[in-house]
């Protein structure tokens, strides 16, 4: 229960399931990547400007480094806090997903509506062994994922929301 | 009137091949294949002919001799089409099995399309001006699922059209049996009609109508002010001229002696001026009811009232009349009468709404004077809008997910936003703006009558209103093609 979200409270006292901690850690390699690329660039342009011949060119090079790093590690500060606030509960009819810090998002999606269950891992995901399991409802607003679940936890989220999903379903 | 006193019942139509009927439910259930009608072909290439006159004209209007040669370039395609057209007709069937109707299609990619009957959310037939020449319509079976494709039979003989709608509409409620012909004139039950002169009037004072005015109004400045710069200004703006002129078009077409019947198979729609269209939508199939109050019709009280169905309404390119899958049932009309259609879509819909509290017109000034919702134990209503008030009534049975909300001013604010999710990608419901403790209650609340709401869905207590078939009760739930179709649902 160590739950971070505004919403927990509408069902209390549940055992709410957390994504892998890796989840966290792969969050910051992705944004450890994204940083990289972006200083790469500063510093290969100002590189190039400075062969130019522009003069203080390298101080502001340096000023775009420091700015690149600096949205680098806010990033990353919004992502552990988004990557903490993600949770689900699976109820006897329906499975509450809830996530985000800045915008938080409770979605509650009935076994019953569920059309299918996909399970998806990127190549960063899977070094991690990690995959991303969502659900889809007739609608096309109501979009529940959970990312960063374990793949042997994810395959049993899906094998056991399809059986769910089989046994409750609606007709439209 | 005379067009849809021939759509709803076939001995008036005068086609002579609808005296003679073949013995009760033979056609259909005997599983035997059968063909459009041969003059198909020459319709669908009528259609392209209308489509090289349209840009034919816009060549001329702006081209000169450059348009006419690139018209007479055309005529070789024009053959080509009807070929084509030949071809698709000869290499098409259809029939039903086993509570599919197949169609058969395709000469080099043949194409095989089955669409299980229990999942039928519509069924529509249209009669585009040409065919009507001919007496023939089209009929459509929208299914489930945003991406599926429409089921098009086009074309067949009014009569046929007619009569195959009764019987699919029968196998889709689940009886076995099809009704007998002499019961087919269904007594429909008229509930609303739209004056003509109010639809015109209603179209000239809506937002495009204003839009097309303020176009003139600015060429004539352009006139005054500087007369060279009319003629470029002027050709350029033809496709624009068109397209409002299209949009209009359609709005009149559409909504041109609606007629809202009520009948044993479902709610019954009939509309059109030149293209005619007659809809049933079978009861316990809508997904939402959308009452929109324009800012320039509210002095006049008018409202128009939308009916959202699962499934596309008509399929990209061919010859979409309404590129939205929301339909008007009530083009425009009083409020009254819109109140009246919308005890009859959904019985017991309530009206009674809670204000958002003062404090949402922090977050959102536009909106915060329509901001209201309200429930009972089957249904959710929620008002919002900028300018347009638009009203939406959800059956509780129908919704797909539930979402709550927060954004940081909302926290601020002590606010929080319940968004209903229906099936179709058109409409969107949300409880805005709610105190975050009302919205908690009201989401659990909601899921708890979303979920007793389903169930009785799925286990009937009574069976369909229709007392003239001892038909069983549709079960959905288990029969109706989980194992065949499980995402087209």
């Amino acid at each position: 229960m160590s739950s971070t979200g505004p919403l927990t409270d509408l069902a209390p006292g549940e055992a709410w399931l957390h994504p892998s901690p890796r989840l966290a850690s792969m969050r910051r390699l992705e944004i450890a990547i994204a940083t990289g690329v972006g200083a790469l660039i500063v510093v290969a342009a100002t590189a190039a400007a400075a062969l130019a011949g522009s003069s203080g060119v390298i101080l502001a090079g340096i000023a775009a480094l420091v700015a690149v790093l600096a949205v680098g590690i806010l990033g990353d500060w919004f992502a552990q806090r988004r990557v903490r606030a993600w949770a689900y509960l699976e109820r006897d009819e329906d499975l509450l997903v809830q996530r985000g810090v800045m915008f938080s998002r409770l979605s509650v999606v009935p076994y019953g509506r569920m059309q299918f269950i996909d399970v998806v891992a990127g190549p960063i995901e899977r070094v991690y062994g990690l995959a991303t399991v969502r659900m889809h409802t007739a609608a096309a607003a109501s979009d529940a994922r959970i990312p960063g679940l374990p793949t042997d936890e994810a395959a049993r989220l899906r094998d056991h929301l399809a059986k769910l999903g089989e046994g409750k379903a609606a007709g439209l | 009137m005379d067009q849809t006193g021939g759509a709803s019942t076939p001995q008036e139509s005068g086609t002579p091949p609808d005296l003679g009927l073949p013995p009760p439910g033979a056609p259909l259930e005997s599983g035997t294949w059968h063909r459009l009608h041969p003059l198909s072909p020459v319709i669908r290439a009528g259609r392209v002919l209308l489509g090289l006159a349209a840009v034919a004209a816009g060549a001329l209007f702006s081209g000169g001799q450059e348009g006419r040669n690139g018209l007479l370039g055309r005529v070789p395609f024009l053959g080509i089409v009807i070929v084509i057209g030949v071809v698709a007709w000869l290499v098409t069937r259809w029939r039903i099995e086993g509570g599919d109707l197949r169609i058969e299609t395709g000469l080099i990619r043949r194409q095989s399309l089955r669409f299980p009957l229990k999942q039928i959310q519509a069924i529509d037939i249209v009669r585009p001006a040409l065919a009507r020449v001919f007496g023939l319509s089209e009929l459509r079976l929208r299914t489930g699922g945003s991406a599926g494709a429409a089921g098009r039979l086009a074309y067949l003989t009014a009569g046929e059209a007619e009569r195959y709608r009764i019987q699919l509409l029968a196998l889709a409620r689940g009886s076995s049996e099809v009704p007998l012909p002499g019961s087919l004139p269904a007594p429909d039950r008229g509930l609303v009609t739209v004056p003509v002169g109010r639809l015109v009037a209603s179209i000239l004072i809506s937002g495009i109508a204003v839009v097309a005015v303020v176009l003139l109004v600015a060429l004539i400045v352009v006139r005054a002010v500087a007369p060279a710069a009319v003629a470029p200004i002027l050709g350029s703006s033809v496709p624009i001229g068109i397209g409002l002129l299209t949009v209009l078009w359609r709005r009149l077409n559409g909504g041109f002696k609606l007629t809202v019947a009520d009948s044993p198979d479902g709610l019954r729609l009939s509309s059109g001026l030149l293209e005619t269209s007659a809809e049933t939508i079978p009861s316990g199939r809508i997904q939402a009811v959308e009452m929109i109050e324009p800012l320039l019709w509210r002095p006049l009280g008018w409202v128009r009232l939308e009916v959202d169905v699962a499934g596309r309404h008509r399929r990209e390119g061919e010859n979409a009349p309404e590129g939205h899958q929301l339909r008007a049932v009530l083009p425009v009309g009083t409020r009254e009468e819109a109140e009246r259609l919308l005890a009859h879509l959904l019985p017991e819909a309530p009206w009674e709404r809670s204000p958002a509290p003062r404090r949402a017109r922090f977050k959102s000034p536009l909106r915060y004077h329509n901001l209201a919702w309200g429930r009972n134990q089957r249904y959710a209503v929620t008002t919002t809008g900028r300018l347009a008030r638009v009203t939406s009534w959800i059956p509780l049975g129908k919704l797909q997910s539930l979402r709550l909300v927060q954004g940081p001013l909302q926290r601020r604010l002590q606010l929080a936003t319940i968004h209903l999710d229906t099936a179709g990608r058109n409409l969107h419901s949300a409880i805005r703006d709610r105190d975050s403790a009302e919205a908690r209650t009201a989401l659990s609340e909601l899921t708890e009558l979303a979920r007793v709401e389903r169930h009785s869905a799925n286990h009937p207590r009574s069976g369909p209103p229709t007392p003239d078939h001892a038909a069983p009760p549709p079960v959905e739930g288990e029969t109706a093609g989980r194992g065949a179709t499980p995402a087209g649902n």
